[in-house]
């Protein structure tokens, strides 16, 4: 019996490396026809090639002004997940230590407003931000936070729940006023959920294209619109196009490779609630 | 903290001003921009219902519909499959089960636009020189056709979501006591058997959890659908959310666009309410 089991379960296990190694295989075949020449890629894309080509990648690094969409997409993802994380945790809190009616609907207009699908307002968005000139880095941002707000408001409302009212009515008798008390009692205590909603956002803005393509110039692009505009310039150049790709994969790689017990912990939570 | 406290408001105002900028104005704009001459900057007069009557005459706005829904059914259905399959072999007791874990979940955290580049060239090179070397006509010329464009979205998506899926399960499956199994193993359950009356249904919310969550993202994907087909040939693979971003941004037709977008929401917000009726009812049974 004890033999039968073990025998399934290597089995299992085989069938497991299989498939782990069938899932890499795309990141395999860009990493090792990045360094060949278009020639070596024609002759075959399975191998490995001929002779390694570092300049594919010089070229797509100065193509791609590798450095300067780095930081605009650090820039912008950064700034937008910073003022999303402060500012739906005060209204988290706001809304959970009032038991209004008011704060009831506010409530539910927010969780309402995750029904309404990107498509459905961009059209009228980008016309009001065009007008009142705002189509750039700074108005990026605020439609950030306005996209973002409702599952994070959500989150830290769900959080709540497990912070004692006690603190407040503690820290209120010690003098303290409401911001005090929230930035230095409540928010520390709410750490853990605001890695998880750090997380969902940093990995949604980092990796967003439409908004910023209606929104920013090529000139400010940021990493996914900068490589579209790349790739367009690369078609029938498979070894400069996947040059640029792995290049735009690597920040992304590095962050899973140093934070990936707390990414899926915070993407198992978001989904499960 | 009363509604009469300044502190109640000053903590909301910011969220409050953002959403409705950002999200509820443009909304009741746009709902009432549909029926209207609206070209992004004016309207001139009203015109009732004109453009939702277009619509529905449409032939590639009706193609991209139907083309989405099918891409929608097929992909559910694949990505809970492997979901599934994937967090059963990754919670068994296998050495290598957190590094499948990493393997598995990493296409999530890339974008939908470069993964599309990437696949574009699995699809056209690598399977063209796999077809050559097996003497297989049916792997050549992938994506030049609706069909494999079909699949080749279906494919992508599947195997860049299932492992957020894989995750979902993996949360339900980790809380089935330990003991409920042992037991069924000493009763002399089979594997299969106590797959079937004891693992499934007590993974079934993860199914409806993740059923839902997979029929709204493959409704509203854009980014993939943009890099691997472009919505060629002849605009036969363009799924609807593409379809209204080329309306107003490609041809100009901006209130025109606005009424598919309406439609568009409309057919989303029915996927979700569906959803919070089921989990109500889930919670009542239960």
């Amino acid at each position: 019996m004890k033999n039968q089991e073990k025998k399934s379960l290597f089995s299992i296990e085989i069938l497991g490396i299989i498939l782990g190694l069938l899932w890499i295989a795309p990141f395999y075949l860009m990493v090792v026809n990045a360094f060949k020449t278009k020639r070596d890629i024609f002759s075959g894309v399975l191998g490995l090639p001929e002779t390694w080509e570092v300049e594919n990648f010089v070229k797509a690094f100065i193509d791609l002004s590798f450095l300067k969409s780095l930081f605009n997409s650090v820039l912008i993802t950064g700034l937008s997940v910073g003022i999303i994380i402060i500012f739906s945790s005060m209204a988290g809190y706001a809304l959970a230590r009032n038991k209004s009616k008011i704060s009831g609907v506010l409530f539910f207009v927010f969780v309402a407003a995750m029904l309404i699908p990107f498509q459905s307002v961009m059209i009228p968005l980008v016309s009001m931000f065009g007008q009142a000139d705002m189509l750039n880095a700074a108005g990026l941002i605020f439609m950030y936070l306005g996209f973002g707000c409702s599952l994070s408001i959500f989150l830290y409302h769900g959080a709540m729940t497990g912070v004692s009212k006690s603190l407040d009515e503690a820290a209120i008798i010690d003098g303290a006023s409401r911001f005090q008390l929230f930035w230095k009692i409540i928010f520390p205590l709410l750490k853990p959920i605001s890695v998880t909603v750090g997380i969902l956002n940093v990995i949604w803005i980092w990796n967003d294209y439409l908004l910023p393509s209606l929104v920013l110039g090529e000139a400010n692009a940021t990493i996914p619109l900068k490589m579209f505009y790349f790739f367009g310039q690369y078609t029938k150049q498979w070894h400069l196009a996947l040059a640029g790709l792995t290049i735009a994969i690597i920040p992304v790689i590095v962050g899973y490779f140093f934070a990936q017990k707390q990414i899926i912990n915070g993407v198992s939570e978001g989904a499960v609630k | 903290m009363s509604n009469r406290s300044m502190a109640f408001w000053l903590f909301l105002t910011p969220v409050i001003l953002a959403l409705a900028i950002v999200v509820v104005i443009p909304f009741v704009y746009g709902f009432f921009y549909s029926f209207t001459d609206w070209n992004g900057l004016s309207a001139t007069k009203f015109i009732g219902f004109e453009h939702y009557i277009n619509l529905f005459q449409e032939k590639e706005f009706m193609n991209s519909i139907w083309f989405t829904i099918k891409f929608a059914v097929a992909s559910v259905l694949l990505l809970n499959f492997f979901g599934l399959a994937l967090a059963l072999i990754v919670t068994r007791n296998i050495k290598t089960n957190n590094l499948l874990r990493t393997v598995f979940f990493m296409p999530n955290l890339i974008g939908g636009l470069i993964l599309g580049f990437i696949w574009q060239f699995i699809f056209v090179s690598v399977f063209g020189d796999i077809g050559d070397m097996l003497g297989a006509e049916g792997m050549q010329g992938w994506l030049s056709t609706t069909e494999t464009g079909f699949w080749g979205l279906v494919i992508l998506t599947s195997w860049q979501m299932a492992g957020y899926i894989m995750i979902i399960y993996i949360a339900y499956l980790e809380n089935i006591p330990k003991e409920l199994i042992e037991a069924a193993k000493i009763d002399g359950a089979s594997s299969f058997q106590r797959f079937k009356k004891i693992t499934f249904p007590l993974v079934a919310p993860a199914f409806t959890i993740s059923m839902f969550l997979t029929l709204s993202t493959s409704f509203k994907i854009y980014d993939q659908n943009l890099s691997l087909t472009n919505g060629g040939p002849y605009n036969s693979t363009q799924m609807v959310a593409m379809e209204i971003v080329r309306t107003a941004f490609s041809d100009n037709q901006m209130s025109y666009a606005q009424a598919k977008a309406v439609i568009f929401f409309l057919i989303v917000a029915v996927v979700a309410l569906t959803q919070v009726y089921y989990n109500k009812k889930r919670e009542v049974e239960m």
